[in-house]
């Protein structure tokens, strides 16, 4: 049911890597070939034409996620996300998605931690109806304090059924937040309990007023339609408004990582013991980011696959664990991690598994990682990304994903490029960079003390 | 779509003014879907798409895990991950790199009363694809190193999966509904379940169900019915003609009632449902309409507005058609604070009571099939699921016509037919509801 859900992107870690997997095609010199302006507000629009259907796929992403959150109010941008479908000076609490329904349309939001997104998904003849609510909601959202604070109910029952009902979540957001010792990224995306409970209207105003302007807007449309037919629309609806100060996402930074932590969480209900191991590492934006691409490459050669070097130690050669991945994306603002993963066969420890772990990175020196895998990796990389074009979302989680952050439409479409310049050298350069110990932050999943561990979990959760 | 209208169905004025105005189902993808007969009498459901170097093909066995013997539950499902891993000459690493290497994506899966698979691949690979597809159907080596890892992956999800509430809920739910009955009994096995099962179950599975006249296909994406048949042939024409019959009691649920998990959880997972309408009945479409208005998708229906909009009692609550073949459903479910799942629980079965009942407006039957009818589209934008359309269509018999006519049979759907409808379709009395959680002061 996570269609239903208002908050897709608390799934980040999914959804990045996504993103990061879908950017490209194979040997063609573009990926989605799309087309793009800017409206004269400031307002970045990217069309994808695809006539498949006479369907069109309508977003607008806001360059604001759970990264910046008000001091104290974790999760703010996400709470604002749910009161966005709450009504205007013209609509009235759910008629926006009253009136989405009955043009035939389907519609969701979803909030990261470095941006805001809403969409709507329908008929080609009903783009202007959206286009025409989506600008509204951009300036003329009203609330009042009943529905806040009913909905303030809804985001504490979305928090118990994503993370408090589940202790592989707790984990996870427990490890991330060890993981950032100062960044916000240590932030849960829905926001920690207590301060979801102390959300007020005036908070998410506020916020709303900062945040949400044309300027600090992306629109992609693909589907059934191409730039010549939207940006009159889009002059008419977005183009209209007024741009605005924007604050600067002003980020604390992280300090270098000197220390190694562990996480351990221990819970009556874990069945199934799970390992996991992240590294602070750079991103497409931040950091050494010449590491970015290489990284990339790295985790399908490690662990993306079912033939990768680490499924293969510790799956099948070794069967001390019944899955094994990792798993990195570079999208993010800010620094991001690396991650690798494990879950035990029964009887085996993680102690185990870490020390397996632990072998198979000291190989990637005695071994270093060859040509041939390099190849091998980017090529299927490369021709993974021809199936994103079979889908209308693919092409705009990419494109939002790099215009929240900075990064251009022309970085998207050299994806492919850039995934295959990397070589062997790159690898073994990017993996000496990360792997570093004083870097780590391990997470363990355990069964509560004196209980018996029965096996192990696989899930990769939510790792923001 | 008026001129395709299916003669007899009776539409009223306002109805053709909306079927004009939203008219975007795509006719002309819909009227391309040929039959392809293969030199070798295998059929498809083809829609022909060369805009993409790729295609989709989707394939449909009658029989899932109902059929699982005694004792080995998770049999089908087993075989589904299985399949995959090593066939013909290609041991299981081989076999991997060789679908890696080509960037072909093939995955098989047991539901209740089917086996399916996907294959998808770019066309350059085509070929090879089909022949991977034909080996992992007809020769699937299961050597003892992949069943046994296989194995230990399922109890491991297994394992995790019962730290899950909706997945008790849902487990606890049939196991309660049939008790005598193979729907009772896990898609996925239990541990132990899952322990029993002998590499000659795996194979008496694939030679018995893997087979000709219980298989549907559905192909969409870059291939001509020219060029598919012999491919057709390449990838099926060695599965068997025929095994032995499926048979399965038809069934209803045993129980009514509520049954609490008790679980220390800050919110409860419920599940609730009862007896539905086979896909073949003649009121199927109006059911459809029903569920819509009473918790079908979106932010609309009348469960998401009383339950989540106007009370802030729970993040997700839904209500679905599940029309299986023995014993067809219709299911719902929440996730609620568990001090206040009493209250979710009556203000649920007001609303059942109150769409039985026949409280719909003519209003509330408009905007749904306009949703329902305008939404309809955007299931037919990508290859997968236009592949899985066909195979659906085919299965259920709904004629090559279907995604012409679909739309028209939402729009016939009256106000009487939809309070008939509901009358049969739900009855408060008759629920069967499981709660896992911490709900004070409710017993079950």
């Amino acid at each position: 049911m996570a269609l239903r859900s208002r908050s897709l992107g608390l799934a980040a870690a999914g959804l990045i890597a996504a993103v990061a997997l879908t950017a490209a095609r194979s040997s063609e010199a573009v990926v989605f070939d799309p087309e793009t302006f800017t409206l004269d507000n400031g307002m970045q629009v990217v069309v994808v034409t695809n006539r498949r259907a006479p369907v069109v796929s309508h977003h607008v992403w806001y360059k604001v996620g759970s990264a910046d959150s008000p001091l104290g109010k974790s999760g703010l941008p996400h709470f604002l996300e749910h009161l966005m479908f709450k009504g205007t000076d013209t609509l009235e609490p759910g008629e926006f998605s009253r009136t989405v329904a009955r043009n035939g349309g389907n519609e969701n939001a979803f909030t990261g931690p470095d941006y805001t997104g809403y969409f709507q998904t329908i008929a080609r003849d009903r783009l202007e109806t959206v286009m025409q609510m989506e600008a509204d909601r951009m300036v003329n959202l009203r609330l009042t304090e009943p529905e806040v604070l009913l909905e303030r109910d809804v985001i504490l029952e979305e928090r118990s059924q994503r993370v408090d009902n589940d202790p592989g979540a707790k984990l996870s957001e427990s490890l991330n937040a060890s993981q950032y010792l100062h960044h916000p990224y240590r932030l849960p995306t829905i926001g920690w309990r207590h301060e979801i409970a102390s959300y007020t209207m005036a908070d998410a105003l506020a916020f709303y007023e900062d945040w949400y302007a044309p300027n600090n807007a992306v629109l992609i449309v693909a589907g059934d339609i191409d730039a010549a037919e939207l940006r009159p629309l889009a002059e008419k609806y977005y183009g209209s408004i007024p741009p605005r100060d924007v604050p600067e996402r002003v980020r604390v930074q992280e300090p270098p990582q000197n220390a190694a932590r562990d996480v351990v969480l221990k819970d009556a209900r874990v069945r199934q013991p799970y390992w996991i191991r992240s590294w602070l590492a750079p991103s497409l934006n931040a950091g050494a980011s010449e590491h970015a691409y290489p990284l990339e490459v790295l985790s399908e050669i490690l662990g993306g696959t079912s033939t990768s070097r680490l499924y293969r130690a510790l799956v099948i050669d070794q069967k001390l664990a019944t899955s094994a991945g990792s798993y990195y994306s570079g999208t993010a603002l800010d620094l991001g991690t690396f991650k690798i993963y494990a879950s035990p066969r029964p009887g085996v420890s993680l102690d185990e598994l870490a020390a397996a772990v632990e072998a198979e990175l000291e190989r990637l020196v005695a071994e270093p990682i060859t040509p041939e895998e390099v190849a091998r990796a980017t090529t299927r990389m490369v021709a993974e990304a021809v199936y994103a074009r079979d889908s209308l979302t693919s092409a705009v989680r990419s494109f939002g994903a790099a215009l929240s952050t900075g990064r251009t439409v022309e970085d998207v479409e050299a994806w492919p490029e850039r995934i295959g310049a990397v070589t062997a050298a790159d690898v073994k350069a990017a993996a000496a960079y990360v792997f570093q110990e004083e870097r780590s932050t391990t997470g363990h999943l355990l069964p509560a003390d004196g209980q018996a561990a029965r096996s192990a979990n696989e899930d990769a959760e939510d790792d923001a | 779509m008026m001129r395709e209208r299916a003669a007899g169905l009776v539409l009223g004025l306002w109805a053709l003014a909306l079927s004009v105005a939203l008219a975007p189902t795509p006719a002309d993808a819909a009227s391309r879907v040929e039959e392809v007969v293969s030199p070798g009498g295998i059929r498809a459901y083809l829609i022909s798409e060369p805009m993409l170097p790729l295609l989709s093909v989707s394939v449909h066995f009658k029989g899932g895990s109902a059929l699982d013997p005694p004792g080995k539950a998770g049999l089908a499902n087993m075989v589904s991950g299985l399949l995959d891993e090593g066939a013909g000459e290609l041991d299981s690493q081989a076999f991997r790199t060789e679908l890696e290497d080509r960037a072909v994506r093939l995955s098989f899966e047991a539901g209740r009363d089917e086996f399916t698979g996907s294959l998808k691949t770019l066309t350059e690979h085509r070929q090879r694809a089909f022949e991977l597809l034909r080996l992992a159907l007809t020769e699937p080596r299961f050597d003892e190193e992949p069943v046994e890892r296989i194995r230990s992956q399922i109890q491991a999800d297994l394992r995790r999966r019962s730290e899950d509430p909706g997945y008790v809920a849902s487990q606890t739910w049939f196991e309660t509904a049939f008790p005598d009955h193979p729907y009772g009994r896990p898609v996925r096995g239990t541990v132990e379940s899952v322990a029993a099962i002998e590499t000659q179950d795996l194979r008496r599975f694939v030679q018995d169900r893997l087979v000709r006249d219980q298989m549907t296909i559905g192909v969409a994406g870059d291939v001509t019915a020219a060029e598919l048949g012999p491919l057709l042939d390449l990838a099926f024409g060695d599965l068997p003609a025929g095994g032995p019959p499926i048979e399965v009691e038809a069934a209803v649920p045993a129980v009514s009632g509520t049954v609490v998990v008790r679980k220390p959880l800050p919110q409860s997972q419920v599940m609730f449902g009862e007896g539905g309408l086979m896909r073949s009945d003649p009121d199927y479409y109006a059911a459809y309409v029903a569920n819509h208005i009473l918790g079908g998708g979106g932010f609309t229906s009348r469960l998401t507005d009383e339950v989540r909009e106007k009370r802030g009692l729970a993040y997700s609550v839904y209500s679905y058609l599940y029309p299986t073949e023995f014993a067809p459903l219709w299911l719902g479910g929440a996730g609620t604070d568990s001090v206040r799942v009493g209250e979710s629980l009556e203000i649920i079965r007001a609303e059942v009571a109150r769409i039985a009942a026949g409280d719909i407006s003519a209003e509330e039957l408009e905007d749904a099939k306009t949703y329902l009818t305008g939404s309809f589209p955007l299931r037919l934008t990508s290859n997968d699921q236009i592949a899985g359309m066909l195979v659906g269509m085919q299965v259920h018999d709904l004629g090559i016509d279907y995604i012409d006519r679909r739309n028209d049979l939402i729009e016939a759907v009256t106000l009487e037919d939809l309070r008939r409808v509901a009358a049969r379709l739900y009855d408060p009395e008759a629920l069967l509801t499981v709660v896992v959680g911490d709900p004070p002061g409710l017993e079950g």
